[in-house]
């Protein structure tokens, strides 16, 4: 049905165009596309945090409240449009740009389906990834993903302001830090599936089943990526950048209306890709038992498996918003304690866990207990290295009693 | 000076054990906590304009001016209440009742005049309290708007009407009449009035005799 009008389409097209169409084609309906969820997910985390605090939520606009995105939307586009006068304007207004270009560009090797093996340009097929056969995608999302900070660097300095500059100097570190154990933690995956490319990985969990997910080798990698990876969208509890309660709003100060929307919609479709990210690596991607194996090949089996895929990519997004709603803000001192003390330690063993269970051979399944061993094991360590604040106090207080005797006798 | 190093208390941080240490239990628990609320959702928020809130027995809504049995204003323009008044909101005008005309021969003294500004007021209800002959009283109307600030002095006719308004809905009956003597002197009848918002069963104000709020 899709293939015969992507025919009919090419008929019309000169021939010199035909590898172009079916790209722009996909990327005109991931845009669309991740526009409406985009703003749609910002309802249902504001309809999911009223419920939380036993509130209705916005209810106005629309049945249930249901067409307030577009009203959102409608008040992002024709609110004024400040830019200060004490800012940098070139770089005020290209920080916004920066911020949406390099997280939609993250999401191009991401795939959102089964994506079918043996792509040509042009042969009908629809791809279900903006770009098929890239053989490093996980370099590439984290090159991209990294290069997302300068926006928020840029728009915090240029606004020449001093909270913006707090919060992005903030972001920088945070995401500095992040960097280090979310690359760590898929490194482990890389080795165990011998490949970088993210439709390989997936198809490697599909082709072996639900024992395949890598969840079960790669439980700790799981936690350390999540984490990881909400730090690097600068969600809360992490989302130091932009702490209303210190900062204003971080970064984004100085920032109004569409120009404010965009940083917004970056955030968002951070969000989209590490849930995707999370779904694909972790939990199979579209693969279920069942429904959706590698060799289902009924009427529909692709509607079904992108379905699977959507729902688990939904299941980690409400888990992600939930988080934003329960978990309070960390203090930055603990924040990059977290990372360095907790997050890279641990994802350099499991790396180590892995390379050792692939030089000796062993089966991958020892993954699984030696990852809730390592996490055991760093439990106790905190245990025991808890509360190094009353521990500096008594030193000084038993520091003080000791001079005072000294000079009594 | 520096602080004598004695004479600082360190508190200490209460250990963490082993689940509290991996922090992944917590996190459950909250979630737990915050599922909690989304799945057994029972809201507290008052749908404000479809549905009225219910307001406290003394409630301090917009002000009235009280007739008498016979019809006329009750206000016998003593200035007791613009005296009262801390925000200064009430303007009266004095005039002498007219001797000759038997409806006024009982009284020496009745307002030409009676403004409130209803955007100074702040509804602390003491000139309801200063007035001797119960003319004043605040009444359970508080969805009060106007276009102009103008429009928000309430003159006499207008206080008059919102007496004719309310006396007969129940909700702020009239409840002295003439000939008995205003409830400031009638101490023993005069009910306490019943808490605004939920209190405690040992409280005194729990034990009122007239609970509740106005529905």
């Amino acid at each position: 049905m899709f293939e015969q009008v992507f025919q009919w389409i090419l008929k019309w097209l000169p021939e010199a165009v035909h590898p172009y169409v079916m790209p722009i084609l996909v990327i005109g309906i991931v845009l669309q596309v991740n526009l409406g969820v985009c703003s749609y997910l910002i309802l249902l985390e504001r309809k999911l945090s009223a419920w939380m605090q036993d509130r209705h939520g916005p209810n106005r606009v629309g049945p249930m409240g249901l067409f307030q995105p577009i009203a959102d939307m409608l008040k992002l586009l024709l609110k004024e449009d400040v830019i200060p006068g004490h800012v940098n304007k070139f770089l005020f207004v290209l920080a916004p740009g920066i911020s949406v270009f390099t997280t939609f560009l993250a999401f191009a090797v991401v795939p959102f389906g089964p994506v079918p093996d043996r792509l040509t340009p042009g042969d009908g097929k629809f791809p279900f990834i903006i770009a098929p056969g890239i053989d490093l995608g996980i370099v590439f999302i984290f090159a991209i993903g990294s290069l997302a900070v300068y926006g928020i660097i840029l728009g915090g300095w240029a606004s020449n302001n001093k909270y913006s500059a707090l919060g992005c100097l903030r972001a920088s570190a945070q995401v500095v830090s992040y960097e280090i154990p979310l690359g760590m933690s898929v490194v482990g995956l890389a080795m165990l599936n011998s490949t970088m490319s993210i439709e390989k990985i997936l198809l490697n969990q599909a082709n072996q089943g639900l024992i395949g997910w890598n969840i079960w080798y790669q439980p700790l990698a799981c936690v350390i990526f999540f984490i990881a990876a909400m730090a690097e969208a600068q969600r809360l509890p992490f989302d130091l950048a932009e702490c209303e309660q210190e900062l204003i709003g971080g970064w984004h100060t100085e920032y109004s209306a569409m120009k404010w929307g965009l940083f917004f919609l970056a955030e968002y479709t951070h969000v989209i890709t590490i849930s995707f990210l999370t779904s694909i690596l972790f939990f199979g991607g579209w693969h279920f038992p069942v429904i959706a194996e590698a060799d289902s090949a009924y009427a529909g089996a692709t509607a079904v498996k992108v379905f699977v895929l959507l729902t688990k990519v939904f299941a980690v997004i409400i888990l992600i918003q939930m988080l934003r709603w329960t978990i309070p803000r960390f203090r930055f001192d603990q924040l990059m304690s977290l990372a360095w003390l907790g997050l890279i330690p641990l994802a350099t063993i499991n790396v180590v866990l892995v390379m050792f269970v692939k030089q000796f051979e062993l089966s991958p399944l020892w993954l699984f207990p030696l990852s809730i061993a390592t996490f055991v094991i760093a439990g106790l360590m905190a245990t025991q290295s808890s509360r190094p604040f009353a521990r500096r106090g008594a030193a000084a207080v038993e520091q003080a009693h000791g001079g005072h005797h000294a000079h009594a006798h | 000076m520096p602080i004598n190093a004695k004479d600082v208390d360190w508190v200490e941080e209460p250990p963490m054990n082993f689940w509290e240490a991996t922090f992944l239990p917590a996190v459950v628990d909250g979630l737990r906590a915050t599922g909690h609320h989304v799945t057994h959702f029972q809201p507290v928020t008052q749908m404000y304009p479809e549905v009225a809130s219910d307001l406290p027995k003394h409630y301090r809504g917009v002000h009235r001016l009280n007739r008498d049995d016979a019809g006329r204003v009750k206000c016998v323009a003593c200035m007791m209440c613009a005296t009262a008044c801390p925000a200064r909101c009430i303007d009266i005008v004095a005039q002498e009742a007219p001797k000759d005309d038997p409806k006024w021969v009982d009284r020496d003294k009745f307002p030409k005049s009676f403004v409130i500004d209803e955007l100074k007021c702040i509804y602390c209800g003491m000139c309801e309290e200063a007035c001797p002959v119960d003319a004043i009283e605040m009444t359970h109307i508080y969805d009060l708007t106007g276009m102009t600030r103008q429009e928000m002095l309430f003159d006499k006719e207008k206080l008059l009407s919102v007496f004719d308004q309310t006396k007969d809905c129940g909700l702020d009956p009239v409840r002295t009449h003439k000939g008995k003597l205003g409830p400031a002197s009638d101490f023993e009848q005069l009910p306490t009035l019943g808490p605004a918002t939920q209190v405690r069963g040992d409280d005194r104000s729990a034990k009122s005799t007239t609970p509740g709020v106005i529905k």
